[in-house]
């Protein structure tokens, strides 16, 4: 498939405060994105991407480094969010740490960098952050807003805050909220980073050092739920790193060991500690359903206006099938327009970013929808 | 064109503006009839993937799900009509989604291929399963695990305390109502709850 070739990231620096949800005001931000294909006469052809938990404004095409976008297979021209058609936002959001504001960088009340100071962020307040984005960049309404996992509750919270702002969601691989087991997992994954020594509090970057062993171990776990059981063990089973067994307990005798200490080392390379801390954070917290007297019914009350694509995979058990159905069922309750995609993947919740023919079929199939209310 | 026909025919059934759920609703073209003449909304439910698609790439809102698996995501009376179309005869728990239909809906509606067709009982009289357009498989591969007749749907319709409001059968693009279960080889029934 053709891709967008190179594209360049953007800086947009906010000066008005960002009150947030915690309470506390982000006094002034930058936020990093990208922009594929053209916006028309209209102004009614935006699409904006939404990143999960490790990814970025970076979404398609090929950055200066060369990387493709981690959402290249779905984004580019000809592919199912076709940039002939709709001009694709990816934005990177606030406290991450791939060019918006972050605790890696100086806060302009003390001018030292932020560190474990920064402030706690919610999905809400990324959203809150991208619309005022996507004002500066003159759309009054976004045809649609997608994102998959964590990407897809800021889709959902978009809906949900600003209405008005989109007339479509498409949420992949997603839930309206995480659950107990969710949650456990995201506290080992901080356990671990905020118990390395290297870590430092929060402030490692005085120290000239990184947790990088806690991120490694974060990564890990993390890697293991976004995989399917059969799926690894079709990739790995009992497969051995070498030809004999070692009797070693500290060296690596599987393959899986090998492949998870590699997925750890290359994500401790670039990964932000305290980002990584924030972003599991956000996930914790999104609960739509807990403003709105525990209904997830009536926090969709005021999305009436919106039409919705889920899509979930039925070997995901991080956001499984029956957590994307709640949704629906909200939807519905609602008589809200929605649509719903279950896909037999074997992948687990790795599977929205895959190409998968039914899936991106249905995608494309969505978008086709959309296109035609503009291009009538 | 008869599936266009009994297509129609099914539409005139439900009242215009109506709220509707199609279970089993193939590729929404019944959907979509009603949306573009009669200004229905609603869902439709489907499993197989390429029936999903085809309903998104018709715009037709489609929810895909596993009838088995019950109607829990729709409350009692959310719909006007429910739809159950040449799909009854997929169906294992064919009672529980008679009792389900009627829960949802104010209004249901079910089609089902009727195996008294004096067609079908030519077939049985002559020691063969029959084979016919309403009934098109092989006995050792159809997807029908549920074969009745217009005559035991009442029955069992009287079972479930639906209260039928209409019934025919549909034979060549054509309401039958003049003995039905043997001249029809499509059965229909209107319900609401008693």
């Amino acid at each position: 498939m053709p891709s967008l070739g190179s594209v360049t990231a953007q800086q947009m620096h906010f000066s008005d405060p960002l009150p947030l949800r915690s309470g506390a005001t982000l006094p002034a931000y930058d936020l990093c994105f990208e922009t594929y294909g053209t916006l028309n006469a209209e102004r009614s052809n935006a699409v904006l991407v939404c990143h999960a938990l490790n990814a970025s404004h970076h979404v398609a095409g090929l950055n200066e480094q060369g990387q493709a976008g981690w959402w290249d297979n779905l984004v580019g021209p000809g592919k199912p969010l076709d940039t002939a058609r709709y001009f694709v936002i990816g934005v990177n959001n606030l406290g991450s740490c791939f060019g918006s504001t972050g605790p890696m960088h100086i806060n302009p009340e003390t001018g030292r960098v932020w560190g474990a100071d920064f402030p706690v962020l919610t999905v809400e307040d990324w959203v809150d952050a991208q619309v005022r984005l996507v004002q500066r960049l003159g759309i009054a309404q976004l045809a649609a807003v997608l994102g998959g996992s964590l990407g897809g509750m800021q889709a959902l919270a978009w809906t949900l805050r600003h209405p008005d702002k989109l007339r479509h969601c498409l949420a992949v691989a997603t839930a309206p909220n995480l659950s107990a087991q969710n949650i456990a997992f995201n506290e080992v994954a901080r356990r671990a980073i905020v118990t390395d020594p290297d870590f430092q509090g929060g402030h490692f970057y005085a120290h000239g050092v990184v947790p990088q062993r806690g991120l490694r171990v974060a990564r890990m776990i993390g890697h293991i739920t976004y995989l399917a059981e059969d799926a690894m063990e079709t990739k790995f089973g009992r497969e051995l790193k070498a030809e004999e067994l070692a009797y070693t307990t500290q060296g690596v005798e599987f393959q899986i060991e090998s492949y998870l200490r590699h997925q750890g080392d290359k994500f401790s390379a670039y990964f932000d500690a305290n980002t990584y801390l924030l972003i599991t954070r956000a996930l914790d917290y999104f609960d739509p359903a807990r403003d709105h007297g525990g209904s997830l019914t009536r926090a969709f009350e005021g999305a009436r206006g919106n039409q919705f694509l889920l899509v979930s995979f039925t070997t995901d058990w991080r956001f499984a099938p029956a957590r994307s159905r709640e949704i629906v069922k909200a939807l519905v309750d609602n008589r809200i327009a929605v649509s719903y995609a279950e896909i037999d993947a074997p992948h687990g919740h790795d599977a929205f970013l895959l190409e998968d023919p039914r899936y991106h079929g249905v995608m494309r199939a969505y978008f086709e929808r959309i296109a035609q209310e503009f291009a009538a | 064109m008869s599936e266009r026909r009994d297509l129609e025919i099914i539409a005139d059934l439900v009242p215009a503006g109506s709220r509707v759920l199609d279970l089993g609703c193939g590729t929404g073209e019944l959907l979509a009839h009603l949306r573009d003449h009669k200004g229905c909304t609603g869902y439709g439910i489907e499993l197989d993937d390429a029936n999903v698609l085809a309903c998104v790439q018709r715009g037709i809102d489609v929810i895909q799900l596993n009838l088995e698996d019950g109607l829990a995501l729709f409350d009692d009376h959310s719909f006007d009509v429910v739809l159950q179309l040449d799909t009854l005869q997929h169906l294992r728990k064919t009672e529980n989604m008679l009792r389900e239909t009627a829960r949802v809906g104010r209004i249901g509606i079910v089609s089902f291929p009727n195996f008294a067709h004096w067609a079908n009982r030519l077939h049985v009289l002559q020691g063969r399963m029959p084979i016919t357009r309403a009934l098109p498989y092989q006995w050792y591969d159809t997807p029908n695990i549920r074969v009745g007749t217009y005559a035991d749907f009442e029955l069992l319709a009287q079972r479930c305390g639906l209260a039928v409001t209409d019934s025919f059968g549909l034979q060549g693009g054509e309401v039958v109502r003049w003995w039905p279960n043997l001249r029809a080889s499509v059965a229909v029934f209107r319900f609401g709850q008693r």
